[in-house]
């Protein structure tokens, strides 16, 4: 039990996703102009990432392992994640419109992000069993929910501060302030053994 | 046809994936930590960019338009596997150092969106220079990031010492953060000297505003399809519902 709770903080704030490995920067600089946006994107993140962890889990462990064919995992796991946040996008929108309405909007784009592959290519390498695959997956789109809210707020800031020379504005600042943040969450390196 | 050397330049210079279209920043942020992860993630990218170019560029006529997307991703999932396993079975150790990235090329926007946006319109020799000079544009930056990070941060670039031995390296910079402020820092000149060029011609201030820029999708020859562009739109109705 205790290892599954340092599992998932490590995996919120020591291996942070976007300000450690560098995953799902696109969206990150991309979508992280308003607080409203970031924080569904956050969202749908994180359903799609437990999702695609528990379908590439079961993938792996009982199609491709048995068959031999776990050098197809690349080609597999995209797959699956494609045809996942279809499926998704289509109950979503017969089941619950309103939930639609809001998250549906960033289903596509969740496809081409490199966390949820990322991911779930992570829980493989470390050999990990289907719940720890979970927490790990929970942990690390929560995240980077956490890493879009933040940056979020911070550029509603910055965009009103009309002194940022203009070579700087727009993603350079983006990316200096994200190198920032990303120095602040060294700091929790420590706190996991 | 177009003259191979010119669609080569292009792809380095005029229309460089890094610099000019801010395409592929995760793969570039995680992979410079030192000038021969950068080269080795750059080369690998190439030869997978060639190779989905060329088999995309065959095979453009039979995908049907609705269906190109997923087809796109299987063409370049297959390379990128082939790749993989070239990697893991004669350099080991770059193996080791690009890890997770290797696989993670698969969702890099640069290959999808010169999948989409020329191979899918043009012929296959084309679209091979095409695919070269891309890979070798990502290549160079790449190499050139990873050569700034590794001289900052441990005083060597390919391992090889340049620092005199009183330096004392600045360790943040082959670190996570390193990357994302190397990399702005570098966009921002990238700016500077656009923005110079354009005022020494036109003689005014230019009327570049910067935020308009600012969201990494901006040029990415994908935006149709990932959905930025759905989103913008779906924002811009929400704004009419409003206003209504």
């Amino acid at each position: 039990m205790m290892s599954l709770l340092a599992l998932f903080i490590s995996a919120i704030f020591v291996n942070n996703i976007l300000l450690s490995r560098f995953l799902g920067c696109c969206p990150f600089l991309g979508v992280s102009g308003k607080l409203d946006t970031a924080k569904g994107m956050g969202v749908a993140v994180i359903f799609v990432t437990v999702m695609a962890s528990l379908m590439t889990w079961v993938a792996y462990e009982f199609i491709l392992v048995p068959l031999g064919l776990e050098y197809l995992y690349t080609l597999s796991f995209i797959l699956i994640i494609a045809a996942l946040v279809q499926f998704v996008e289509i109950v979503l929108k017969k089941i619950q419109p309103k939930l639609y309405k809001s998250l549906g909007i960033f289903l596509p784009l969740i496809t081409t992000n490199c966390a949820v592959l990322g991911v779930a290519v992570l829980n493989m390498n470390e050999g990990y069993s289907l719940l720890q695959s979970l927490v790990h997956a929970l942990g690390a789109s929560v995240g980077f929910l956490l890493a879009i809210i933040l940056m979020a707020g911070i550029r509603e800031r910055i965009e009103a501060n009309k002194n940022i020379p203009k070579c700087m504005r727009g993603l350079p600042i983006a990316l200096v302030t994200a190198g920032l943040m990303s120095i602040a969450f060294m700091g929790f390196i420590g706190i996991i053994e | 046809m177009s003259n191979p050397l010119k669609l080569i330049k292009n792809g380095i210079f005029i229309e460089n994936p890094i610099f000019v279209f801010l395409l592929g920043i995760c793969p570039t942020l995680a992979t410079t930590s030192s000038a021969t992860n950068g080269f080795g993630m750059g080369i690998a990218a190439t030869a997978v960019l060639m190779g989905s170019n060329v088999a995309i560029s065959a095979i453009r006529k039979i995908i049907p338009d609705e269906i190109r997307i997923p087809a796109y991703i299987v063409v370049i999932a297959g390379f990128v596997t082939v790749i993989q396993l070239l990697i893991s079975a004669y350099a080991p150790t770059l193996d080791r150092s690009l890890g997770i990235f290797i696989p993670l090329i698969v969702v890099n926007c640069i290959i999808l969106a010169r999948a989409e946006a020329f191979a899918s319109k043009n012929g296959i020799i084309d679209s091979l220079f095409d695919g070269l000079g891309m890979g070798l544009g990502f290549t160079l930056s790449l190499t050139f990031i990873g050569s700034i990070r590794e001289l900052l941060g441990n005083g060597t670039i390919f391992s090889l010492p340049i620092m005199p031995s009183a330096y004392q390296p600045a360790l943040l910079f082959i670190l996570a953060p390193g990357g994302f402020i190397t990399l702005g820092i570098l966009i921002a000149l990238f700016k500077n000297i656009q923005i110079r060029k354009e005022e020494c011609k036109t003689g005014d201030e230019t009327s570049y505003d910067g935020w308009e820029a600012l969201s990494g999708c901006e040029g990415c020859g994908l935006s149709a399809v990932c959905g930025s562009a759905a989103l913008s739109a779906a924002e811009t109705e929400e704004n009419k519902e409003v206003d209504a």
